[in-house]
């Protein structure tokens, strides 16, 4: 270990500080150590306050196992249990036929409009609460858009939205970008030569992509499948969404939320949420293990472009523009609800207005820069923690460094509601110097249960990012004489960006559009985000249309946001790219 | 009691209040109400006051009493304002709210046969609600049904896969509307009524909105709802409308001053004001749309708005036993959500079998085939406890789950009584399915 403080923090950044902001104490212990104690804080301290009833007894109160004895022998439970575990495959499974053909046409090919496929691809992502579920039932839903004009023509009735199959459906739209992203980022950073090397040697279509580019891609693949797999596992919204109560999620928070009942269950579900999500990604890790995914050299990275035949451009439009128009279904759907003025039980909406954006523009511009700015703050520290404990666990021997990631990804099978009133028991009776408010009413503490749920996306990509580092880039730099500092800063944050960018718009779209964990923390209005906005709106029949408009206004305040990273990635690409295979 | 005479529910004397700046300051609001209702209000109740500035904090009604008892160390809040009052008696087993005499007139002490306001004058109820059916005219032209406005039309085969509902654990006044059945039926028969009225259901929502929305949206065609959902969807537009059946209970949505409030005085001013007759004016507002508790607030109501104090058959039938319900509280969310939520496709499967097997031996000449849907029916019926059960309060206390002393001991665990249910249940539906279908093909 070297014995300068090595910041990734500060990359970038540091080097244009003054040099006494990053003393050359002890390096990355330090900053394990502080990444531990912000976790402990902020995420494993409140939630153990209130999950702490799962180990007790409920009529005694004594430490117990029995809850959990009790779980399993529900057969209620042990049915949600496989219900949630089959949803989550097979959503990867969906997940992954409608990421792949994308990600591979647009890093494969000379395609028009990559830019637009990568971004677009992206909102679905950003499906604002309640919103979106109602736009998913319009144009979806028994009586929707498709089913009606289906009824009209064919006389059926496609049960898209019943059942676990809809919860399959819904869930692999909205999470597929977890796939795409991950994956195009790392198929961006296969080594060109790897590619050659294998056309040499004769190989050459599906089987080159199978044998080569795959399986190099794999870090990435795995990254997102394993996010996809968990995130499924642990959402609750599109079972809630869809009246599905035989899942997990859903039973936890049935049995928390009610008004005056903490039913133990509730909470011993959670933990086993918890308990599973950090043994997928053991699995995930699993699969991973012995296997070596750096490439060494980046001067001629990304794979080969080359021009597509004019028949196979058919196809490939035909099926980008089919699957755009699949996922992007919902927001289709939120627009139209957005213009629209009665939309009840017809194809498309009675008439069209812009009065619900009158409505909506009078009192949410605060909701508008509150967002940007708590979504930001989350998102840009969530970057910085996950390069650090990207670092800290594949590069490091630090002892415990596993551990962190564990507890950073366990945030993810956290409930929102759980962690909300986990900070209000917490933070409520600590008051912050010179404001004099309590801390749990503080705005800061909003934007740090975001960080906290949203840190688990920017890790999984930074880890994806670094794994395709070779360590011989940064020990060829090291021998040159730079110090372990600033190797980081000038090799391997670098190559890692296109994971780190990944990450960041990951973590701030779904930061958002986050409502669970805010809704307990908003203590004024002047401090509430916009998806708080939007249930204000969206819980009288009214107000449907503004809280669409409102919707609309949070996708495309986030896919700015895409598309400015998505033009930083391309230009960073070009910038390495030597030329491509015309 | 600080309170001046002054601060009394007459305008005259609001007026005064007002010119009173002294007193002023934030008033600090919690609620589940919407802005569409909270709004109108608190213009109404600056421009009677203009010394205080109202601060509305929306959060569900779950969260909002989540978020009162982890802040009631240093409580920031002054006023809870919901409408389910089970909300409000479970902040009040806490001590949260203060005991407070607000000076209102006029209103009575009962809606219904339900009390007005809480008998130690900790939550006062300022608007009725009732619980009804709402159907979208579209959707039923479109399936060619006539509207349901009594519960038992629910339970006919024709409705069968129309109708929503949330569960009762979900939404308090949802729960009233089950006790209210279970009360005005008896036990055994409401049980009945409400799994036959479920097997036609197409789904049990999570929120209370969902079922409005379900039926504006016109993904189902008729949902049982809290009236001024109904009202204002229909102001709002939609093709919806809305009844009282015979059986319903009319309950206050309430409004409560938290104990340690910061400004005391400004929430007791807020309580007045909603009790007032402007306040209660208010209340008419097309996208609000709430029954009025003062009866003098009807005079400005629109044409065929309901009179709950006059139009007497608006939740008459029932004498609604208000110890009774809070009893077996718990106890009846979870038989619930046990025999109809989670078990929903069960429910459905049994019902729509048992529907088919009717349908077919509807003539009555096959003896055989009516005996086994009658055996069939009664599996449906059963229910794992009879009434005693429910009210006896050893047995109760399994679901209310709170020890107050590290000393209290329950026999049971909620879980191990749940899933004896759960095993119950299942087996009965499917073997009322087996019944029906082998009627069926008789």
């Amino acid at each position: 270990m070297s014995n300068t403080h090595e910041t990734p923090v500060a990359t970038g950044l540091a080097e244009r500080m003054p040099g006494w902001l990053f003393p050359r104490l002890s390096g990355l212990h330090i900053v394990a150590l502080f990444i531990a104690l912000l976790l402990t804080g902020l995420l494993l301290i409140p939630v153990a306050q209130v999950i702490f009833v799962a180990f007790q007894n409920p009529a005694t109160g004594a430490l117990t196992l029995q809850n959990f004895v009790d779980f399993f022998g529900t057969s209620l439970f042990r049915e949600s249990f496989w219900n949630s575990f089959y949803v989550s495959a097979m959503s990867v499974v969906v997940a992954t036929a409608i990421a792949l053909p994308l990600a591979y046409i647009t890093t494969r090919f000379h395609f028009s409009g990559s830019i637009l496929i990568q971004s677009l691809g992206f909102i679905p992502l950003i499906m604002p609460p309640f919103v979106g579920a109602v736009a998913m039932q319009l144009i979806f839903g028994r009586n929707g858009t498709v089913n009606l004009l289906l009824g009209e023509r064919f006389g059926i009735n496609i049960p898209f939205m019943e059942g676990l199959n809809g919860v399959i459906l819904v869930q692999s739209i909205h999470y597929f970008p977890f796939i795409l992203i991950n994956l195009s980022a790392s198929l961006r950073n296969i080594d060109r030569s790897m590619e050659e090397a294998a056309q040499n040697l004769g190989s050459s279509g599906m089987r080159l992509f199978r044998k080569i580019v795959f399986p190099l891609a794999m870090p990435g693949y795995v990254a997102g499948a394993a996010l996809v797999f968990i995130k499924v596992f642990d959402d609750l919204g599109t079972p809630l969404l869809l009246n599905v109560n035989n899942m997990l999620a859903p039973q936890a928070y049935l049995r928390i939320s009610g008004v005056g009942i903490s039913d133990p269950m509730g909470y011993v579900i959670s933990v086993i949420l918890v308990a599973f999500s950090i043994l997928s990604l053991w699995a995930s890790f699993l699969v991973m293990r012995g296997k070596d995914y750096a490439t060494v050299q980046k001067g001629g990275g990304g794979m080969a472009k080359r021009d597509l035949k004019p028949a196979e451009k058919v196809a490939a439009y035909g099926v980008v523009i089919f699957i755009l128009l699949v996922v992007l279904s919902p927001h289709i759907g939120l627009a139209l609800l957005s213009f629209g003025t009665i939309w009840s039980f017809a194809p498309l909406p009675d008439a069209y207005t812009l009065q619900n954006y009158v409505t909506m523009w009078a009192g949410s511009k605060t909701f508008i820069v509150n967002t940007v700015l708590y979504a930001g703050i989350a998102a840009t520290l969530d970057v910085i923690l996950g390069t650090a404990i990207a670092y800290i666990v594949i590069r490091t021997k630090i002892f415990g460094r596993k551990g962190l990631d564990y507890l950073a990804t366990a945030a993810l099978a956290v409930p929102g509601v759980v962690l909300g009133i986990g900070y209000l028991r917490t933070f409520h009776a600590i008051d912050v110097p010179l404001i004099g408010k309590p801390l749990a009413s503080w705005w800061v503490i909003i934007a740090m249960a975001l960080m906290i749920r949203r840190l688990p996306y920017a890790l999984r990509a930074c880890m994806a990012a670094l794994q395709q580092v070779s360590l011989a880039l940064e020990e060829a730099a090291e021998s040159l004489g730079a110090t372990k500092r600033r190797t980081i800063q000038k090799v391997v944050v670098p190559l890692m960006t296109g994971g780190i960018l990944a990450g960041f718009v990951t973590s701030f779209a779904t930061a958002a559009v986050e409502l669970s964990a805010t809704i307990m923390l908003v203590s004024s209005n002047n401090d509430a985000p916009l998806a708080y906005g939007i249930y204000l709106f969206m819980q009288t029949p009214s107000g449907r249309g503004a809280g669409a408009a409102l919707g609309i206004v949070a996708v495309i305040v986030v896919a700015i946001g895409t598309i400015a990273s998505q033009i930083i990635i391309e230009r960073d690409k070009k910038l390495k790219a030597s030329g491509d295979v015309q | 009691m600080k309170l001046k005479a002054s601060l009394c529910g007459s305008i005259a004397v609001a007026a005064l209040t007002a010119g009173a700046a002294f007193a002023d300051g934030k008033v600090t609001v919690i609620t589940s109400f919407p802005e569409s209702m909270t709004g109108p209000i608190e213009k109404a109740f600056e421009a009677a006051n203009p010394g205080y500035d109202l601060e509305v904090l929306n959060k569900s009604t779950s969260s909002g009493v989540k978020f009162l008892e982890e802040t009631a160390g240093s409580n920031t809040s002054d006023i809870f304002w919901a409408s389910a009052p089970d909300a409000f008696e479970v902040l009040k087993a806490d001590g949260l709210l203060a005991k407070v005499a607000p000076k209102s007139d006029g209103i009575p002490e009962k809606i219904g046969a339900y009390p007005m306001n809480d008998a130690d004058g900790t939550y006062f109820g300022f608007a009725a609600s009732g619980y009804g059916i709402m159907w979208n005219e579209r959707y039923l032209k479109a399936h060619e049904l006539e509207p349901a406005r009594e519960w038992s039309d629910l339970t006919k085969p024709e409705y069968f896969g129309h109708v929503g509902m949330s569960a009762p654990s979900r939404s308090g006044t949802t729960h009233l509307t089950v006790e209210t059945l279970l009360q005005g039926d008896g036990w055994q028969e409401g049980w009945s009524q409400w799994k036959w009225m479920a097997g036609n259901f197409r789904t049990v929502t999570e929120r209370s909105f969902g079922v409005p929305d379900g039926v504006n949206t016109g993904n189902f065609g008729l949902g049982i709802v809290i009236d001024f959902f109904g009202f204002s969807s229909r102001a709002s537009g939609f093709p919806v409308d809305f009844a009282y059946p015979t059986v319903t209970a009319l309950v206050p949505a309430n409004v409560g001053v938290v104990k340690n409030a910061p400004n005391h005085d400004g929430a007791v001013s807020f309580v007045e004001f909603l009790l007032s007759p402007e306040g209660q004016k208010v209340l008419l507002d097309p996208a609000i749309m709430r029954l009025p508790v003062n009866p003098a607030a009807y005079a400005d109501a629109p044409e065929g708005f309901p009179n709950p104090f006059e139009d007497s058959s608006i939740g008459a039938t029932v004498k609604f036993d208000v110890d009774k319900s809070g009893a077996r509280y718990n106890l009846v969310n979870s038989l619930f959500d046990v025999m109809i939520t989670y078990r929903l496709t069960d429910l459905q499967a049994a019902v729509r079998a048992v529907q088919q097997a009717e349908e077919k031996h509807a003539g009555g000449g096959n003896a055989e085939a009516l005996a086994l849907i009658e055996e069939a029916r009664a599996l449906i019926d059963q229910t794992p406890i009879d009434e005693a059960q429910s009210l006896d309060p050893e047995f109760a206390a399994i679901f209310t789950k709170k020890r107050k002393k590290a000393t209290d001991e329950v026999e049971q665990r909620q879980a191990e009584v749940e899933s004896r249910w759960d095993a119950m249940v299942v087996d009965n539906y499917s073997k009322a399915r087996e019944l029906a279908e082998k009627a069926l093909s008789m």
